[in-house]
């Protein structure tokens, strides 16, 4: 059991080093970010059109999906369905047993994340290497990734320098160049090595049956090539329909997310090798993973399975700035994260994640889509209210605002005798500290005490003059 | 910017805020209207336009006060102005949401969220240039708060009138655009979220060297006001119809 949202806030909070570390990455992102747009001829145009081409995907994604399953099939692909993450595991587990697989290395990929498959495969026997440097440098400290594009934005280079050092014997460095040098040697033999290659896809292209994977490292290129078996874990929201909108969601997808125009590897897999070929795996199998999108497709957040898994949003929300990544206890983490936590595992125990947000609106500014995450929010703490009852009093207080503010006679009283308590409560026009609700309110800043006589007495005062 | 032809009568939505906590900002608001030639007339039935509820998930008790706002606000006739971003966005564009199973109120929230124009850009839209002929010697920081410039995109019109003020430098506050860490429930909810938000703006605030601190939100003021206060500094800080107002006098 994690410890719930407010102690885990608490702790990230309380973390000098956390803040160090976002700052400084989370500014140069944004500022990147920015700068990549404005070399985007017509980007809001874009941005609209991308947009419009994932809502209509989502809208019939039983057919894309079916589309897709058939292309792949004819490209010599093996489909798998898995509805839950443990039955992506499974699958993957009996590969991994059927094909003699020893040494898996793996590339990037959120989905196995949500599912915990490196510990499926570790179960059954399967050693599994992370070959992104952010994810080997997750794997290597035992911790989780906190963000998604930057698994390791919550740690300085010192603390890389130092986890190396300890873990691979290397001697201590802070200097980045030398650190990848370290992981390049080990990653060399480990993709040499390794019998299977697993990795997520950044898109799916329905028309044809293209797995699509952009990566900066060139690690995805060598795990979809050199193992004798390649299999891909992704989500099946991830589609796109045809190679022109693969084209447009390329375009936004580094700009938001690293600020580049391109990212420096874009690989496009169309199936096992073919004879002829030099390289590239003998066996290529797909595992499309549900795991609770079905229900959000359904749902009054679908919206949010339009997400390119960006990360913009998150290094515009001052939230995430406060707290990081490991705060919001789950794979997804950030603004995306508030929504698609709750929608993938049940908002009964994800709750707080809609709370924790001032829907400043951030996250909709930069959304290469335009998810209106503040909106999902809402309707997310719309459904929390609607069938929990706690906090009690803010339920009930909250009914008596509804009844009252809709009565203006009755809503002037209440307010009257709130403006005097509050008044006899005040030191010089300031509470230090308030009482009941409001006790949150002065826990971080004084509340200026109400006026005497309201704006509306005062105009007409001012009228029957 | 389109500009639009003076209205001789507006209607005055004076926000919950206003109405309890600084009466001050309401009469300043009268003020500069009157001055423009406009009559202010005051809907004397209006409370709150629901947003505290309707943030907080509790949608059938925002749709309550909706409801009555609607009622108030459809009864009269004219542009309504609103001292207040977040306000006004909740009229403009959160009431069409909250009735979007409810063709007849939907329709009613239409029509009045279509009268309803934020205090600046009102100003703007009737005052080419955004000259009021004020006069004030002062170093102001401005806070655009979110609901203003990202639900209603008023960006520049605060700035514009502030800059039109004789004597006034607007200066640079960095990372301007992020949120206060205000967010109504938010900040009594998550207090120490929100007191980290609050916290970094007001060193942003302090280090521009403002002697004022200017916003359109009164919910944005009171927060950015209490957290000053509590943190030990005494900057002005006023909302912008009191600058203007006081530019005025």
């Amino acid at each position: 059991m994690i410890p719930p949202f407010p102690e885990r806030a608490r702790v990230a909070l309380g973390n000098h080093n956390l803040h160090v570390a976002l700052d400084r990455a989370t500014a140069q992102l944004g500022s990147r970010r920015g700068a990549a747009f404005a070399s985007l001829p017509d980007a809001d145009s874009v941005r609209d059109i991308a947009r419009r081409a994932k809502m209509a995907t989502l809208r019939d994604l039983a057919g894309h999906l079916q589309r897709f399953e058939e292309r792949l099939e004819a490209n010599g692909v093996h489909v798998h369905w898995a509805e839950t993450g443990e039955d992506a595991n499974r699958i993957v587990v009996e590969i991994a047993a059927r094909c003699g697989v020893k040494r898996a290395v793996k590339a990037k990929s959120m989905a196995s994340e949500e599912t915990h498959l490196n510990a499926a495969l570790e179960r059954s026997g399967v050693t599994v290497v992370e070959t992104d440097l952010g994810e080997y440098v997750v794997q290597l400290a035992h911790d989780r990734p906190s963000h998604i594009i930057l698994p390791i934005i919550h740690m300085t280079r010192e603390d890389v320098g130092r986890l190396m050092h300890e873990r691979i014997g290397v001697p201590y460095s802070d200097e980045p160049r030398t650190l990848a040098g370290y992981a390049r040697t080990k990653l060399r033999e480990e993709f040499l090595r390794a019998d299977m290659g697993i990795s997520g896809a950044n898109f799916g292209v329905a028309e044809d049956g293209t797995i699509c994977l952009v990566t900066n490292e060139g690690n995805g290129r060598m795990v979809t090539t050199l193992p004798r078996v390649h299999v891909v874990l992704m989500g099946i929201e991830k589609l796109v329909p045809t190679l022109a909108d693969l084209d447009l969601f390329l375009r936004i997808l580094a700009r938001s997310a690293t600020g580049q125009k391109l990212t420096t590897y874009t690989t496009l897999i169309r199936g096992p090798r073919r004879p002829g070929d030099e390289c590239g795996p003998d066996q290529v199998h797909v595992v499309l993973l549900d795991n609770g999108r079905s229900r959000i497709l359904a749902g009054d957040t679908a919206e949010i399975l339009g997400c390119i898994r960006c990360g913009a949003c998150l290094n515009a929300c001052p939230v995430y700035k406060s707290i990081g990544g490991h705060a919001y206890g789950d794979t997804y983490p950030g603004p995306v994260g508030a929504v698609v936590t709750p929608g993938l595992k049940g908002l009964a125990d994800w709750k707080d994640l809609p709370s924790a947000s001032s829907l400043c609106g951030a996250c909709r500014d930069v959304c290469p889509v335009r998810l209106d995450i503040p909106r999902m929010l809402l309707s997310l703490r719309h459904s929390a209210s609607r069938q929990w009852a706690s906090p009690l009093g803010l339920r009930a207080g909250m009914k008596a605002f509804g009844w009252v503010a809709a009565r203006p006679r009755l809503y002037r009283a209440v307010t009257l005798l709130a403006r005097w308590s509050l008044r006899r409560l005040a030191d010089d026009g300031w509470l230090k500290r308030a009482p009941g609700l409001a006790s949150g309110w002065t826990q971080s800043r004084d509340l200026r005490a109400p006026a005497e006589a309201t704006f509306q007495e005062l105009w007409r005062r001012g009228r029957s003059r | 910017m389109t500009h639009y032809a003076r209205p001789k009568i507006v209607q005055l939505f004076h926000t919950c805020l206003v109405n309890e906590v600084d009466p001050g900002v309401g009469l300043a608001v009268v003020r500069i209207l009157e001055r423009l030639g406009i009559v202010v007339e005051v809907p004397l039935g209006q409370t709150c336009c629901g947003q505290p509820a309707h943030n907080a998930g509790f949608q059938a008790d925002a749709v309550a006060v909706a409801r009555h706002t609607l009622r108030v606000l459809d009864a009269t006739e004219g542009p309504i102005v609103v001292p207040s971003g977040s306000c006004a966005d909740m009229l403009v564009h959160q009431y069409e949401l909250l009735f979007h199973a409810d063709p007849e109120w939907r329709a009613k929230a239409h029509a009045v969220g279509e009268r309803c124009r934020e205090l600046s850009q009102f100003l703007v839209e009737v005052l080419p240039g955004a000259e009021l002929g004020a006069r004030l010697a002062s170093r102001i920081a401005y806070h655009p708060s979110c609901h203003l410039m990202r639900g209603l995109g008023v960006r520049d019109q605060p700035k514009a009138l502030l800059r039109a003020v004789e004597g006034v430098e607007l200066l640079e506050v960095r990372d301007e655009e992020e949120c206060c860490g205000f967010g109504g429930l938010f900040s009594v909810k998550h207090p120490e979220i929100s007191g980290r938000m609050l916290d970094s703006k007001v060193a942003c605030i302090e280090a521009s060297g403002a002697d004022r601190l200017v916003s359109c939100d009164l919910g944005c003021l009171l927060h950015l006001t209490g957290g000053l206060h509590r943190r030990g500094s005494r900057l002005k800080v006023q909302h912008l119809a009191q600058v203007l107002d006081e530019g005025l006098a």
